[in-house]
């Protein structure tokens, strides 16, 4: 594209210069970008190699901590184990993202237009956040029983608070004039809401959309723990009950890495739909 | 020019017109005029600055007549009607000083939003949102997103969604308070260009006495606290104006006048 449009310029004095310079800028943003991916991935082996010295200068048993090397092996070995587990959590904590999204997206609606029900049940929902997820976690398994419902309550929980209090607040900080705007062209309730309110709310959902993301894998897990045959948190108990530690490890691996597939997803929609915003994040 | 003079044999009441007006504001440290019985006439076609230090109440002014604020006292007429009712009808433009776009909509979507809400819909016979932005030099530019333009060119299409509605009464607060002088200077050009092609009657409220006379047929000046007519000063400049009209002794002298005046407030 930039070269097309060098190529179209008509030819002018000190323009060959000029077009010298422009193809070394390119150059060294080239240059800069590589640098800011290549970095992280030098800092990450580095690690490994060192950890992996570590376990064998030292004569670290397997259970205890296994070497990188273990560690890969397992995951290669048993990646249809290790798959099979990951799906059931990864339907709960989609699941429950999805629930806790929508429940706190409704629910920052109700309190926006009703401050009445905002002042008398967001301080509620303040003391339940304060609650660790280690806590009422089993108290949704007794209530819900040990199946899949659990661990997406136990999912769109985690989700659900953040979500609310961004959406709250996204959904209220409508500029005055904006709103004066709105009015001096007679828009109706229904059009404040839709043209402007949702839209100005969205940057602060997506912000808490990416913390859900990564939070509802984590509550999914923890459900797993209190009582499950089959998922990600299942084969973490399993693997530490056994000292089969490079198993523990892959599937730490496995959850990480879906977690991180989860918010790159997020964080690529949000690119996606919020081009409009990248000047004022920016 | 024809639109105006048409215009100004159908309807010769004032289009905006107060009588008594006044508007007291509660806060925490006791009530406050903002604006004391003002009477005030805007006859069809004509462009009115209103100029005033600030806490003058211009902005009040603005806002009653746009029934964005009632009146504590007085009647508001707007073409004969309440302003909510002229609001209604879609005869009232606004351009804010802040050019409040929506920043999730195009340029040409900013300006097509009057009508996608309050049951707006496009007229045959009206210059089309394309054809505005046009109007306020920005062809070209119907995609680009504001955090894409510049302070001047968000202004241009903030004042191309004003006149989507082909509004009879358009009001402009400080809509280039924020913008560098030549900016500025050119869009003061511009406005005049547009108010001749439209034939809407303008109300701009500014800070800056050059703006006032240069733009302006008639001058309001404002006194504070409580926000009052001062005086209404006529403006005996030639039209169609160009920006070197301001070097000019009459102008000069135009200024001259309307700082004395406004010192005295």
């Amino acid at each position: 594209m930039s070269a097309q449009t060098i190529d179209a310029l008509p030819a002018v004095p000190g323009l060959a210069e000029s077009r010298e310079d422009q193809r070394r800028f390119a150059q060294r943003r080239r240059a800069l970008a590589w640098r800011r991916r290549l970095l992280p991935i030098a800092a990450v082996v580095l690690l490994l190699a060192l950890w992996e010295g570590g376990v064998a200068f030292f004569h670290i048993k397997p259970f205890i901590a296994p070497a990188p090397s273990a560690v890969a092996m397992l995951l290669v070995k048993k990646i249809g184990l290790l798959l099979q587990n990951l799906a059931p959590t990864a339907i709960e904590a989609v699941s429950g993202f999805i629930l806790g999204n929508l429940a706190a997206i409704v629910i920052a609606t109700v309190f926006v237009y009703q401050r009445t029900l905002e002042e008398a049940f967001f301080p509620i929902a303040v003391m339940v956040h304060t609650i660790p997820v280690m806590a009422y976690a089993p108290i949704l398994v007794l209530l819900l029983g040990n199946g899949v419902e659990a661990k997406i309550a136990i999912a769109a929980m985690i989700c659900f608070f953040p979500t609310l209090v961004n959406m709250t607040r996204g959904l209220r900080s409508v500029r005055p004039q904006q709103m004066e705007l709105m009015r001096i062209l007679s828009a109706s309730p229904r059009e404040v809401f839709f043209e402007l309110r949702l839209k100005n709310a969205l940057p602060y959902l997506f912000s808490a959309l990416k913390i859900a993301a990564a939070t509802s894998v984590i509550g999914a897990i923890v459900g797993e723990w209190i009582g499950a045959t089959t998922g990600i948190g299942a084969l973490i108990i399993q693997a530490t009950y056994n000292f089969d530690s490079p198993l523990l490890y892959a599937t730490i691996v496995v959850g990480s890495a879906f977690s991180a597939l989860f918010f790159g997803l997020i964080s690529w929609a949000e690119r996606y739909f919020l081009k409009w915003n990248v000047g004022e994040a920016g | 020019m024809s639109v105006a003079t048409l215009r100004k044999d159908a309807s010769p009441a004032p289009v905006v017109s107060l009588r008594g007006v006044s508007v007291r504001f509660v806060t925490e440290r006791g009530a406050v005029t903002a604006l004391h019985d003002i009477d005030l006439d805007v006859e069809d076609g004509g462009f009115l600055t209103l100029l005033g230090p600030s806490g003058c109440g211009k902005s009040t002014l603005l806002r009653v007549v746009s029934d964005l604020l009632p009146p504590s006292a007085g009647a508001v007429r707007v073409l004969g009607v309440p302003p909510a009712v002229a609001r209604g009808r879609r005869d009232i433009g606004f351009v804010f000083q802040d050019s409040t776009l929506l920043p999730w909509r195009s340029a040409l979507q900013n300006v097509e939003l009057p009508l996608a809400v309050g049951g707006g819909g496009a007229r045959p016979g009206r210059r089309t949102p394309r054809e505005l932005l046009a109007l306020v030099g920005l062809g070209g530019w119907e995609n680009a997103l504001p955090h894409e333009l510049s302070g001047g060119m968000r202004q241009r299409v903030a004042i191309a969604r004003a006149l989507v509605n082909d509004p009879k009464l358009l009001l402009m607060d400080e809509p280039f308070g924020a913008l560098d002088e030549i900016t500025r200077d050119r869009l003061n050009e511009e406005l005049l260009r547009i108010w001749e092609e439209t034939g809407a009657t303008i109300l701009f409220v500014t800070h800056s006495i050059y703006e006032a006379a240069f733009l302006g047929q008639k001058v309001l000046l404002l006194a504070a606290r409580p926000g009052r007519v001062r005086e209404i000063v006529d403006v005996p400049l030639p039209n169609p104006r160009h920006i070197a009209l301001r070097e000019t002794p009459a102008f000069v002298d135009l200024v001259a006048h309307l700082r004395r005046v406004l010192e005295a407030c």
